[in-house]
């Protein structure tokens, strides 16, 4: 049924902090391995090890350069970005077939990949780009925040976690139910100022994202460029220097 | 977006099968014999119908279309499906009952007028409820299917007319106009909806700290996002294929019924080229259209 439930108390999402997040995307690694093998089709990848390959996923970390207009200075943000299993979500309603649906009990969007006819609306109408087409199933492919783990009895409880979330190495992804005031998750929100992403597109994310925290800027960089520019190697690495120098000249 | 041919073919062809269901059931053409009714009804379904399958192509699980026809409830594509189905076997019955009984009476001709202009503005609204397109979202899009559903139907209408024996002098004032008026709307609609309210800052939340510049890109081939909505060739040949659908679409019949005697000759041939013109007015819908993920690349 492609209506959307009505808002539900429990709203099971991620958030993700983008001051921790380095961008070395295992969370995108074990995603796949393991949606690959489990809810609904495999995750397929065409011409793995050609020139132009391509495949289904359903987590995909950008990474963004973040200019400040007043110092001009520049931060790097690793931006992790998955199905943000949104309260309007329009991919849900677009959908022709009730294969694109949304789960009253805990706010899961999902695809019923037996009904999928692949046409690719809901993908069109996300704004974040969470759907994919799977390649070789022709059916709808998206996050399905784990279902089949987080509820899964026959996993240790500490692997009762999303496999994005299991596996950051650095705990940039946390999970849990957004839609209770006082969960973990809802406190590190409201602690440090979670926030929706294109709420303009009034999708209402459950997802939420943790802004980069500020840095102290060091006052004169300036300076620091021309001290540097101005280290003469002395010593062995004089040695080392004129002799590099020598090779790449000759080479 | 990427304009598939399958879906310019079906919202053209369509568009212009439901338009004459419409003009006909409006009692704008008088058959007599089975000929006229043969010709008629099946033009309506060889348009209508070529569409609709070809809609099927682009499907991943064409097999499974049926189940498109569930989710009318909410969905636009699903209402469309429902209704072009429903508004066939009306346009049906209503051949067999002017064919074998007599004129309709009113409530049904109005019936079958509403649920054919009712399809065509579901074709529409697919797109135009998609806030995730600018260029879409916005109520002149399905006003310009309508009008374009409308005047080729006109187009259509007076060739056949011509062709049953019938005169389709007193239709080609209702073409002209109709014709002129949808690409009047046309023109303004390509003007409008240029701005999504989106930009790469409100995308990434980042707004607050700085401009924000794509710095590696999330994988190192296109992924089936920038095939699907991505597209970019189109935008560079805009200018010349907008004036290429003017020429074909607009100024070329619009000369034919102003100056040509109206014959079934030079009728369907105004007929094809307006369908031609819409055919690149439909490339451009799609090609010309921005999707707002796009902005967490480049
Ligand atoms: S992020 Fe996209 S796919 Fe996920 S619920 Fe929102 S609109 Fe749907
Ligand atoms: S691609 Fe599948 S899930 Fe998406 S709208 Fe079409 S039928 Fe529904
Ligand atoms: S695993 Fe963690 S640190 Fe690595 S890309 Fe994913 S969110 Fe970022």
């Amino acid at each position: 049924m492609t209506s959307l439930p009505e808002p539900q108390a429990i709203k099971l999402g991620l958030v993700i902090d983008l001051d921790i997040c380095v961008g070395c995307h295992a969370c995108v690694v074990n995603c796949k391995e393991w949606n690959t093998s489990g809810y609904g089709a495999p995750l397929a990848d065409e011409n793995a090890y050609g020139a132009d390959p391509s495949g289904s996923w359903l987590n995909r970390v950008h990474s963004y350069e973040v200019t400040s207009e007043e110092t001009d200075i520049s931060r790097t943000v690793h931006f992790p970005k998955s199905c943000l299993h949104c309260e309007d979500a329009p991919c849900v309603t677009v959908c022709p077939t009730g294969a694109s649906y949304k789960r009253a009990e805990d706010g899961i969007v999902l695809v019923n990949e037996d009904w999928c006819i692949g046409c690719g609306l809901c993908a069109w109408s996300c704004p974040y780009g969470a759907r994919e087409m799977d390649p070789a199933e022709q059916v709808m492919k998206k996050c399905t925040l784990c279902v089949d783990r987080i509820y899964n009895e026959n996993l240790p409880e500490e692997d009762r976690q999303p496999a994005c979330v299991r596996t950051c190495p650095t705990n940039a992804r946390h999970f849990g139910d957004l839609g209770d005031p006082n969960s973990e998750v809802s406190l590190l929100v409201a602690a440090r100022g979670g926030m929706d992403l294109m709420p303009e597109q009034q999708t209402k994310p459950v997802n939420q994202y943790l802004p980069p925290r500020a840095r102290p800027q060091p006052e004169d960089t300036a300076s620091l460029v021309a001290m540097a520019e101005a280290a003469q190697p002395t010593g062995f690495w004089k040695w080392v220097d004129s002799t590099l120098d020598k090779i790449s000249g000759g080479a | 977006m990427f304009p598939a041919f399958s879906i310019i073919f079906f919202t053209v062809m369509s568009g212009f099968g439901f338009g004459l269901a419409a003009l006909v059931a409006s009692g704008l053409i008088e058959m007599t014999n089975p000929f006229d009714y043969i010709l008629v009804l099946g033009t309506i379904l060889a348009f209508s119908g070529a569409g609709l399958i070809s809609s099927t192509f682009h499907l991943g699980h064409p097999e499974r279309a049926w189940r498109a026809l569930t989710q009318w409830r909410s969905s636009w594509l699903s209402r469309e499906g429902v209704l072009a189905i429903i508004t066939l076997d009306a346009v049906c019955g209503w051949f067999a009952y002017d064919y074998f009984v007599g004129p309709p009476a009113l409530w049904a001709n109005v019936i079958v007028v509403l649920l054919a202009l009712a399809t065509i503005y579901c074709t529409a609204m697919i797109y135009a409820s998609l806030r995730t397109v600018a260029k879409w979202y916005n109520p002149l899009t399905p006003l310009c299917y309508l009008a374009f559903g409308i005047a080729t139907g006109l187009l259509g209408l007076a060739a056949l007319n011509e062709m049953i024996g019938g005169t389709s002098d007193h239709l080609v004032a209702y073409a002209s106009l109709a014709l002129l008026g949808a690409w009047i709307a046309k023109l303004i609609w390509w003007r409008m909806g240029k701005d999504s309210g989106s930009t790469r800052e409100t995308a990434t939340g980042l707004g607050a700290l700085g401009t924000v510049r794509p710095l590696m890109p999330p994988h190192t081939s296109e992924n089936y996002l920038q095939k699907e909505m991505g597209f970019q060739i189109g935008r560079k040949h805009a200018d010349t294929i907008r004036i290429i659908a003017l020429i074909i679409g607009a100024a070329a019949p619009l000369a034919i019924l102003s100056y040509l005697p109206v014959t079934a000759i030079t009728m369907t041939l105004a007929f094809g080229l307006a369908m031609a013109g819409l055919f690149f007015e439909r490339w451009l819908f799609f090609a010309e259209a921005k999707h707002v993920v796009m902005l967490y690349y480049r």
